[in-house]
Order: structure tokens, then sequence, then C-alpha cells
């Protein structure tokens, strides 16, 4: 194999646009574009299949009682749609763009590290096997929601426990690769001129991203150790019985927990900044300050991990300081979001695709955010605990937020990446569909939160009736308004719709605008001069 | 890739961060005893201290106060007997020393080994109360369908913060003998 990759190397120093053909060009690639689309597609497909557990889920939940599955399928559904999704839809997304725009936006020819790329990419769909290959195990594959937390995962766990962690394993590696990769490569390559402080916000935010990947996913490799052998080989960290503490398992899952909630929204805040300056055709509104709030965010992240963990009974000092430093993260998200609105302020603003989804991320995210705020008050937190609410706080920030970016970011650089232009009324379309959707989704579950729904069960009580048949309208009308995402990301990987200029948008910046739509497969082999 | 970035020398920075993985995968192990001292030093999860305390000669009894202690207690999963308080709580002033039963009944007809674990709350109260005898502090085989009267002597330290005038103690009773027998294979499969 090794053969063939040093002979395409040469070849491509020769042939500039000679790439292999099939699907060698793919399992062999290492050029950062292949494997950002590799990544990207994946994505996609996790996406897709996270989001069909959700409609299972919805499905049930449609009416009071037991409906169309069993509470232990159920289970399993709610946990396989916490996993995809956090792990194999908004990771990998952010990881894809990150091989895709790191490079393009610095100035480097590739990633730093462009075999472990192609390895970090690919054991990816080995460990998504081997994850939902558990779900066919006798007994059937996890059912102890995404936080695994003992002794659900350590006692009263089926053997598809063992198949859940060694995925983990792999997943973690997977995502250690990948920010070694972005660190080395935001360190080494960056072209001439471009220095720390002139980098964009979009590469900025993921190497910081990459930090918090390197510090938190080594301890969840632990916790996930631990849960094996306490479950398998007798040990007993977790197991009060032998001396061990279930509640350890929480402060060691919440302290990569938490940090990881960061891992997946501080890259859409990069995407976010890229393009409100681009279609307000306005610089962005305190660019330093940008920087610092992120890295505030980033450090704060590590001492806020017991919010998630208020009613385990915590003496009254260590409840008061996790609710002040969850509060404080408050300020520097307000920084970015204030930043974002005077950016726009007397801006000339345009509202294409990519526009509209940024500026509904900005309007959601805060909502989100706000939530979180009401969630953070201790006292509170113990009538919203484990309700509705906290549900509707965290698919908020995670699809309105989160993912409601990637769209943004899939929009603004398609015809980039695909060298034509999207279908624009498709693209609205699916805007406001998912706009609407997203709403009669998720914010109904406020209500029947404060009202005391608990999450994580397969039935409720009848007054809850109406809402959750709202909610799950909601949820089908979202996950079908993803299909015209869908249509308009296969019209331009076919290549239909209008030839992109090298920048389509007016007002934006960056160097990778000064490449030819779509991006050849090398480019910056001689670096660019940055001013 | 072009000769300028050829020369670039990844390896310095991709070994600091090599190690900072080892380091933090590490740390997450290292957090185990970590916790454990940090709970022993603030009694931070409620488990008192698993040694007899020797109360001092001249311990002050404070009768300015009154503290209720309660008594919850409870069998492991799958644990073959009862378990019980012979009184449900019991008012004492700090400094004082008191001694409360506990019943234990083995339902199973064979011997068996037992092991409680306590647990306090308020955790801040954990501290605070003392134990010069208890049950707890060994593994006790129970034959089978034996009956035991097993005694707890305590007493709260007189420095028990003021605002304190309740706190539970609580003792769960595990059945640790395939754990001592070894681990088989019937008992860890039979959930």
């Amino acid at each position: 194999m090794s053969t063939v990759v040093a002979d395409s190397h040469d070849a491509h120093d020769e042939h500039h646009d000679h790439k292999p053909t099939g699907i060698k060009r793919w399992l062999f690639t290492t050029n950062h574009k292949d494997i950002g689309t590799l990544y990207l597609w994946f994505s996609f497909i996790m996406f897709f299949l996270g989001g069909s557990f959700a409609l299972v889920i919805r499905m049930e939940l449609f009416q009071p009682g037991m409906q169309v599955i069993d509470p232990h399928f159920f289970n399993q559904m709610t946990t396989m749609h916490g996993v995809i999704m956090v792990f194999g839809a908004v990771m990998p997304a952010f990881t894809g763009l990150a091989n895709w725009m790191v490079p393009l936006m610095i100035g480097a020819p590739d990633m730093a590290l462009p075999r472990m790329n192609n390895w970090s990419f690919w054991i990816l769909p080995v460990a998504f096997l081997i994850m939902l290959s558990s779900m066919f195990v006798p007994g059937g594959g996890p059912a102890f929601g995404w936080t695994f937390y003992a002794p659900l995962s350590t006692t009263y766990s089926g053997d598809s426990t063992a198949l859940f962690v060694f995925a983990m394993h792999i997943m973690g590696m997977s995502s250690i690769m990948g920010a070694i990769n972005v660190i080395v490569t935001i360190m080494n390559m960056r072209a001439p001129g471009m220095t720390y402080m002139k980098m964009p916000l979009f590469v900025w935010t993921w190497f910081i991203t990459a930090f918090l990947l390197i510090a938190v996913m080594p301890v969840l490799a632990g916790v996930v150790t631990m849960v094996l052998t306490d479950k398998f080989f007798g040990t007993s960290f977790f197991n009060a019985a032998g001396g061990g503490d279930p509640v350890l398992f929480q402060h060691l899952f919440w302290f990569f927990g938490h940090p990881e909630v960061y891992i997946m929204i501080l890259p859409s805040f990069g995407i976010v900044s890229a393009i409100i300056p681009a279609f307000a055709r306005k610089p962005l509104f305190g660019y330093a300050s940008m920087v610092y709030a992120t890295a505030s965010i980033a450090g704060l992240s590590f001492l806020v991990w017991a919010h998630h963990m208020f009613t385990t009974g915590m003496p009254t000092f260590a409840s008061l300081f996790f609710m002040y430093m969850t509060m404080l993260i408050a300020v520097p998200t307000g920084v970015k979001v204030f930043n974002w609105v005077s950016t726009m302020w007397r801006g000339a603003m345009t509202f294409e695709t990519p526009m509209l989804f940024a500026l509904a991320f900005v309007v959601l995210f805060t909502i989100g955010g706000l939530s979180g705020i009401m969630l953070a008050i201790t006292p509170v937190d113990y009538q919203y605990h484990d309700t509705y609410f906290v549900v509707a706080h965290f698919h908020y920030v995670l699809v309105s937020g989160a993912v409601f970016s990637i769209m943004a970011a899939a929009y603004y650089w398609l015809p980039k990446w695909s060298g034509v232009m999207y279908d624009e009324a498709l693209g609205k379309l699916h805007f406001w569909c998912s706009l609407v959707s997203v709403n009669i989704l998720f914010f109904p579950m406020h209500f029947v939160g404060l009202a005391g729904m608990p999450r994580r069960y397969p039935d409720y009580a009848l007054q809850f009736a109406d809402i959750n048949a709202i909610v799950s309208v909601g949820g089908f009308l979202f996950g079908f308004s993803q299909l015209i995402f869908l249509a308009v990301v296969l019209k331009c990987a076919m290549k239909k719709g209008e030839k992109a200029p090298a920048k389509p948008w007016e007002g934006a910046e960056g160097l990778e605008w000064t490449v030819p739509s779509p991006a050849p497969y090398h480019t910056f082999d001689t670096p660019p001069e940055v001013k | 890739m072009s000769e300028q970035h050829k020369q670039t020398d990844h390896s310095s920075i991709i070994t600091k961060l090599l190690a900072s993985v080892v380091i933090m995968f590490a740390f997450g192990f290292a957090l185990v005893p970590l916790y454990e001292k940090f709970c022993e030093l603030t009694g931070f999860n409620g488990r008192t201290d698993n040694t007899a305390s020797v109360a001092s000669e001249g311990m002050l009894i404070d009768t300015s106060r009154t503290v209720t202690v309660e008594f919850t207690t409870r069998t492991g999963r799958g644990a073959p007997w009862s378990f019980r308080p012979e009184v449900q709580s019991v008012t004492m002033h700090p400094g004082e020393i008191k001694v409360v039963n506990f019943l234990v009944e083995n339902h199973m007809n064979d011997a068996r080994v037992a092991q409680a674990l306590p647990s306090v709350s308020p955790g801040t109260a954990t501290l605070y109360l003392n134990k010069t005898e208890c049950f707890c502090f060994e593994q006790q085989p129970l034959a089978a369908n034996e009956k035991a009267v097993m005694p707890m002597r305590f007493y709260l330290d007189p420095d028990l913060p003021d605002d304190i005038r309740r706190l539970t103690l609580s003792y769960v009773m595990y059945d640790i003998t395939d754990q001592i027998q070894g681990r088989s294979q019937t008992a860890s499969r039979s959930e």
C-alpha cells in the first residue's frame, strides 16, 4: 500500500490534478479535500441515521401509552440517537470542515500529517459499524443513555456494553488524531505573514477546540475503560459494594462531558463569525475579543462539570461554586452574541441561505443559552433536572445551534467545494421548513418540562398528550425537511447548477476565495503572501 | 508538498501533544484515588471513617443543643437477608455516646458474608460522626438462617456545625460472598 501512496504522491508533483480513480482514491487518499469530503458525507449519513432513530422515539411518544416499540428498544433508541448525533454527526462534520477549510484558510498545501489524517477518518466507519452492530447481539444494544451512567452501564447492562466501549475507544482515537493534526497544521503550516491574530475565527475556534479534544477525549477513554473492567473484570471503580462510588462516574464523565459540549459549539462560533461579516459586508466587530472570549469559554468549561450533578447532593459551597462558574460562561458568550449583532449593525445585509442559517443560529442559540442559565441556578435545577426542559435546552444549542451552523457552513462553502452554485430557491425552502419545524419540535418541550415530564421514558402522563403530539409532528416535519438539504447537496455533487466564480459572495474575505471554484486538488503549493 | 513545508519539523509538537494525551489518560485514572482522598478529607460523599475512633477522655457534652440522628437501612441487590435498625432515630447531645443495635437475619440455608457500607447525609456532617465500634468496620459472616444483633457505638463531635440539627446515617448491606470466594460465573450472569 505504501508504494501506491508514494507513487501517486510523486505523480502529484508532476501532474497537478492527477489522482487515482475509483474506490482506491478514497481508501488511500491523503488529500485534505478528499478526507474533508469523506468526513462530511459520513456525518451526513449519520445525521440521517441518528435522525431516523429520533423519529422512532417521537413516533412512540406521539401518544401516551405503549404504541409501537417496547421500552427496552426505546432506551436503545435514545442511547443510539445521542451517541450517533454527538460522535457520528456533529463532531465528524466539524472535523470535515476543518480538513477542507483550515489549510485553505491559512494558505497551507495540505494538513500537516496527511497519512494519519487518512487513518483518523477510516477508523470512524469501523467504530460506528461496531456501535450499530451492538444492537443485534442477544439482549439488545446499549440502553443506558449516551451518558452511560454507572450502575446502568456496569450492573444493569447487557453484553453489548463491550462493543459500546470498544467503539467509543476507536471514536476517541479518531478525534484525538484529528485534533493533533489540526494543531500541528495551524502551528506549523501557516503561510508567511499569517500571524495568529490574523487567522480567520474558524481557524481560531478549531485551534482551541482541538486542545479541548486532547484534554478530555483521553479522560473519556479512561471512563469507558473503567466501565469495561467494572462490568467484565470484577473491578469496583463505581461499585459501592467493592469500595467504589457511583457518583465518581458522574464526576469523571462530566469532566469530559462539559468540555465536550463546547467542542460541539466552538467551531460553530467560528463559522458564524465568517458568514455574518460576509453578508453584512462589514468586517467582524471585535475580532480580538472573539478570540479571547473563545479561549475563556474553553478555560471555564473545565470548572463547571458538576452543574450536571446538582441533585447528587453537594455541599452548599460546591453548589454555589459551580453555579457561579456556569453563569460566568454567559459573559464571554454574551460578548460573542453582541459582536455578531454589532457586525450586522448598519451593514449592507443580504439574506442568502448561509446568512439565514447564521441569523437563525444567533437567535436560537441565544434561546438555548438563556435556558442554560436557568438550569445553572441550583435550587431551580432541582425542579428542572432530568425533565424535558433539559431536552429542550440542549436541542436548542445543538440542533438549532451546532447543526444549523454546519448547514450554514455547507451552503457558504458548497460553491467552493463543488464549483457550482447551490439551488438558492431550494436552499431557502430548506431553511424556512427547518426553522419553523425545529421550533414546533423543541419549543413546546420547555412547557412539558416545566410541568414535570421526565426525560428518557417511553410513556408519559395523560396531561402531556397534546403537547407531545405537536412535538412529534414538528419532529417529522424537521426530519423530512432535511431531504431538501440532501437534494441541494446532491445537485451540487452532480455539478448541476450555475458555475461558481472563485469568490461567489461579494463580502466574503479569506484565502479560500483566492483559489478557483471548485478548489483544485492541490492548492497553495507555493504559499501565498499574507499582508 | 513543497520544499518549504518539508523542512518544517512537526515532531516536537507531535511529541508534546501525544505526551498530553497520555498524561490526560493517566489523569483520568489518577482522579479515582484523588476523589477518594478528597472525600476522606471533606466527607463529601458521606462515607464515614472505616476505623474505630477513640473518644477523648475529657470530651465535653454539649447539652445546649440536641441533634436527631436517623437511621435507614437497605439491603444490596439480591442480598438474602433482612436488615433494620432497632430504633428509627435517636436524639442526642454532641459529645454524648450512644449505642444503636442493628438486626440482621439471613434467610438463606447457607452461610453468607455481608459487608455494610455507611453513608451520612448531609455530607458536611460526615466528619463529625465518629464511631467507636461498628459492624461496618469488618465483614460479617452470617451462618445459615442466623439472626444477629450488631451494635454500633457512636458520638457526634462537639464541633459539629450549629446549623446541623438532623442527620441521617444510612447503611447498605451487601452480599459479598461471591467476591470473597472468587467471582463465580453463575452469580455474575444471574441478573
